[in-house]
């Protein structure tokens, strides 16, 4: 294709080579000349572990983010929100009454199961409230319409939450069977970063098999691929897509519970910056893909957790962890900028671009 | 009577009245809202909002079938208010069963029963009690929705009207404590509310008059209005916009220091709200990391005038600094614009509110800690003053004028000493008057202009006005540069009327609050601007329990107004015609009167 160079290219290609420049120079600076506190290999294996969970947690959400877009185009910016009734809820109503009755040491796994399962169902029907009321009436407006409303959804619940729960943090009970680490191949891993990453895959795979094997499944992929023709094979496609939003949702209930199994913090604005760094990892994976949603947030986890002490210590930055954020974001505007299709996704066909 | 279908729409709609009402309970609107009457130790705002279930309830039920018969009427509107009462009631049973429930819902307090039950001693009977008052507000609104439409419009609006005056008692009180006699207040107003009599009579009123304007009168004062000559019509015209104008100018001095605090935030926020409206109203880029600008604004005015160590070696003064903030949020609107353009709408929005999280996340880290003082801020930021000439020559102007408003209890701006300083409300609504006349002047330029024009096309249809010629590239950075211009003035304006600034004050709840108020007022109208700050701003600060709750407002008034009302409370010219489509059409081909001659 043939187009006039303009000043926007320039631009583009100075943000390229600085990006690159600062990860450059910032890594040669740690590594060979040793700038900031000096780590020993078990703390990059500590960070990488880190990374690793807190990256299952944002693939969990991003499959949401990832579903929802892959059958409405839209971003449903109230997502995070979903996660953060979900884990709220559970562990307000059942986990903390739970640990008051001493049941989640003596009965860890069903306890776990009862956390899981009403998470799952709170998010659920708050994903499933917020498409009837503010996502179904505007399927037909323009696109920036939905998102608007979604905005708005996400303040009404954070501070519906906050209204019933209060705003002050809440605690997730400890559970005795997350205290300590755990010898693997020599590693020792923090129990509850294990339990995330290993419950995350078996939701991924399950999901994944729901997809690629289920009646509803193929439902959902062909309201993906073309609504009205969908609806000519008898697909109830409004049905079809409140069920992409409750299984979304489901997935950040997990999400939300396993969040705060490790943070055991829990407040009402736990879901946007999750939300949002979820939201770039399912860019950064190609959105509308399952897989990518899984790889884009176990790359983004990882990057976050290993860049601090990687490339912004090394540039003389004080204080580089509190710039893990900034990192994340800086992530999101650079993927939405040169690749927004993401790292490993096909090109997207005019429609869905 | 009632068959089958009706009895599933009255279900349906009086259950989720009462879970609407049961929310409000839960999350404590309710309770917070209790504490304001509106009617003196008789009826307060919350048990307005928990009784206006029923009602709505009972009216929306009886009318779901329209050919039913009196009697089914008012049978599904009872039904559908006794139904809004039932899911209170079973709250009100949980929490005799579950006498911790506090511990998980930290609003269902013993207070908030006592409000539910009207404070029987017994919380079952006293939700029987409930419920009996819910069912006969439900056979009201029953027998409302059988009134002719005149009548109900004419009663809403004097029940929307006399409950909101109602609700701004104490605001009536200290506007009008200075020129009224105590007496009169004493019988007007009780120790918390309107008094009973006057609430009605005030009620009464407002229902004659709508009913009259509805009916009559709009004819009539339109006919008088033509009747004139046109040297009349246009005398008219001059005498309103001066009577308007002087109104401005002497506000602070009947408002007095509280309200004019409120209005001065009301005035920033139009601020960033017309130049938000610029890239999202307008241009149709929707920028969710607008407090950027502001941000900018606020740090480089703290920056160049602050006498702290983050200041400059020499402070320079406001007026000179005020250029340069406004300046630096243009470069700013600029440089995040450039590698946006080129994307789509929605990823538009995610990435610039991407770009205002690393703005907050970077003002308030450690790293720029030695430049502009981390989470501690910056302090001691000079308020902005006039001294020397100016001030000498202003006291000559301004002392005859305020000699001569002093008699009627109003005032101007005052020079003190031998300078103007903008340091309390009053004084400071002054700068920010100007600052919004100034934009508003702007921006009513810019929409009638050429660039203007550019951006409604490219709002419209990128592709198709790029065929046409259209540069979308500069005409977007354009936007952008300048929609973050207003952002910037309103930052340095906010600096200085501070004294202090903090990186937690530029969160992305900015962003949100102006998007909301241009969402609400009207996206691309101008008057948009000034009604959705007076609503969304105004309001809320004149009803402090409302502060809690201000976003979840906020997240149902964008949902609503997309829904209902997607043109905005005071719409655009434009978009009302392509929002309302052909019966505007028509208006706009006949002549408007007056201008044929």
């Amino acid at each position: 294709m043939i187009r006039r160079f303009n000043y926007i290219d320039i631009v583009l290609w100075m943000i390229r080579i600085g990006i690159i420049g600062i990860v450059i120079w910032g890594t040669v600076g740690k590594l060979f000349l040793g700038v900031g506190t000096s780590y020993t290999a078990t703390n990059w294996i500590d960070f990488l572990i880190s990374g690793l969970s807190q990256g299952s947690l944002y693939a969990l959400i991003a499959l949401g983010y990832t579903m929802v877009y892959g059958v409405l185009f839209m971003i449903n910016f109230a997502h995070g929100e979903f996660f953060m009734g979900g884990a709220m809820t559970s562990t307000i109503l059942v986990a903390l009454p739970l640990a008051q009755a001493g049941y989640i040491n003596r009965f860890p796994i069903l306890s776990l199961l009862a956390i899981f399962l009403t998470a799952m169902v709170i998010s659920m029907a708050v994903a499933v409230l917020t498409e009837r009321v503010a996502y179904r009436p505007l399927r037909r407006a323009p696109r920036l319409v939905p998102l608007i409303t979604a905005i708005g959804a996400s303040f009404f619940w954070q501070y519906f939450f906050r209204g019933l729960y209060g705003s002050s943090l809440i605690p997730f009970p400890e559970f005795r069977m997350f205290a300590g680490k755990l010898n693997i191949l020599g590693l020792s891993v923090p129990k509850p970063d294990l339990f995330v990453v290993f419950v995350a895959v078996l939701m991924l795979i399950g999901l994944q098999l729901f997809v690629q094997r289920t009646k509803t499944g193929q439902a959902i992929r062909a309201v993906a691929e073309d609504k009205d023709a969908a609806t000519l094979m008898g697909i109830d496609v409004d049905r079809t897509i409140t069920i992409t939003f409750a299984i979304g949702a489901a997935m950040a209930g997990v999400a939300g519970v396993l969040f705060s199994i490790v943070f055991r913090q829990l407040n009402f604005i736990m879901g946007f910056t999750p939300g949002i760094k979820a939201f770039t990892a399912a860019v950064l994976g190609g959105i509308g893909s399952i897989p990518g949603a899984a790889l884009g947030g176990l790359f983004l986890g990882v990057i976050e957790a290993m860049g601090p002490p990687l490339f912004l210590e090394g540039l003389g930055i004080v204080g580089a962890h509190q710039l893990k954020d900034v990192i994340a974001f800086t992530m999101l505007v650079l993927v939405l900028i040169f690749r927004p299709q993401g790292i490993i996704g096909e090109t997207l066909s005019e429609k869905k671009a | 009577m009632i068959n089958q279908k009706n009895l599933r729409a009255t279900l349906q709609v009086g259950l989720i009245a009462g879970v609407v009402a049961l929310t409000m309970c839960m999350i404590g609107i309710v309770q917070s809202f209790d504490v304001r009457d509106v009617i003196s130790e008789t009826l307060s705002l919350g048990q307005i909002l928990l009784f206006a279930a029923a009602p709505v309830a009972g009216y929306l039920a009886s009318r779901r079938d329209k050919k039913a018969g009196l009697p089914a009427r008012l049978l599904t509107g009872l039904l559908g208010g006794l139904l809004a009462a039932v899911p209170i009631y079973l709250l009100i049973l949980l929490t005799l069963v579950w006498t911790t429930i506090r511990t998980a819902f930290v609003n269902v307090k013993p207070e908030l029963i006592q409000i539910i039950t009207l404070g029987h001693d017994s919380a079952a009977v006293g939700g029987l009690q409930l419920m009996l008052i819910f069912t006969g507000l439900g056979l009201v609104g029953g027998l409302f929705g059988l009134i002719p439409d005149q009548f109900r419009r004419a009663i809403l609006n004097g029940l929307g009207w006399s409950i909101g005056l109602g609700t701004m008692t104490e605001t009536m009180i200290g506007i009008l404590r200075a020129r009224v006699s105590s007496a009169t207040l004493n019988t007007l107003f009780g120790k918390t509310g309107i008094n009973l009599v006057p609430f009605i009579i005030l009620f009464l009123l407002i229902v004659g008059l709508t009913y009259w304007w509805r009916g009559a009168g709009q004819g009539q004062i339109t006919t008088v209005r033509e009747r004139l000559s046109p040297t009349q019509q246009t005398w008219s015209r001059r005498t309103a916009t001066t009577a308007l104008i002087l109104f401005i100018l002497v506000l602070p001095s009947i408002l007095g220091v509280y309200l004019s605090e409120i209005i001065n935030n009301v005035g920033l926020y139009i601020l960033m709200g017309l130049g938000l409206n610029i890239a999202v109203g307008l241009a149709g880029l929707l920028d969710l990391g607008y407090v950027t600008n502001f941000a900018v604004g606020a740090y480089i005015m703290a920056l160049l005038t602050s006498t702290s160590q983050y200041g400059l070696e020499s402070p320079i003064s406001f007026w000179i600094a005020l250029p340069i903030c406004v300046l630096a949020a243009m470069m700013t609107g600029f440089f995040f614009a450039l590698p946006v353009l080129k994307m789509r709408g929605d990823y538009l929005a995610i990435a610039t509110l991407g770009f205002g999280e690393i703005v907050r996340v970077l003002a308030r880290s450690d790293a720029l800690k030695p430049l502009i003082g981390g989470a501690q801020g910056i302090l001691q930021i000079p308020q902005a003053r006039i001294a020397g000439f100016f001030a000498t020559v202003s006291d000559v102007v301004l002392t005859p004028i305020n000699g001569l408003l002093g008699r009627f209890d109003l005032s101007l701006l005052q020079v003190r000493g031998d300078a103007i300083t903008f340091g309390t409300p009053p004084q400071l609504y002054y700068l920010i008057i100007l600052a919004c006349l100034l934009m508003l002047f702007i921006s009513y330029r810019l929409n009638n202009s050429r660039t203007g024009r550019r951006w409604l096309a490219i709002r419209e249809d990128e592709d198709v006005a790029a065929a046409m010629g259209i540069n979308t590239t500069n005409a977007k950075v354009i936007a952008f540069t300048l929609s973050a211009a207003s952002g910037g003035l309103a930052g340095a304006i906010f600096a200085a009327k501070l004294g202090s600034i903090y990186p937690h004050s530029f969160q992305l709840l900015i962003s949100i609050n102006v998007l909301s108020l241009i969402i609400v007022g009207g996206m691309g109208s101008i008057p948009g601007v000034v009604v959705g700050a007076l609503a969304l701003v105004g309001v809320p600060e004149l009803l402090r329990e409302f502060a809690e709750f201000r976003l979840l407002f906020y997240g149902i008034a964008l949902i609503v107004m997309m829904l209902v009302r997607p043109e905005g409370l005071w719409p655009s010219e434009v978009q009302r015609r392509e929002l309302r489509g052909e019966e505007d059409d028509m208006m706009i081909m006949q002549p408007a009167p007056g201008t044929a001659d």
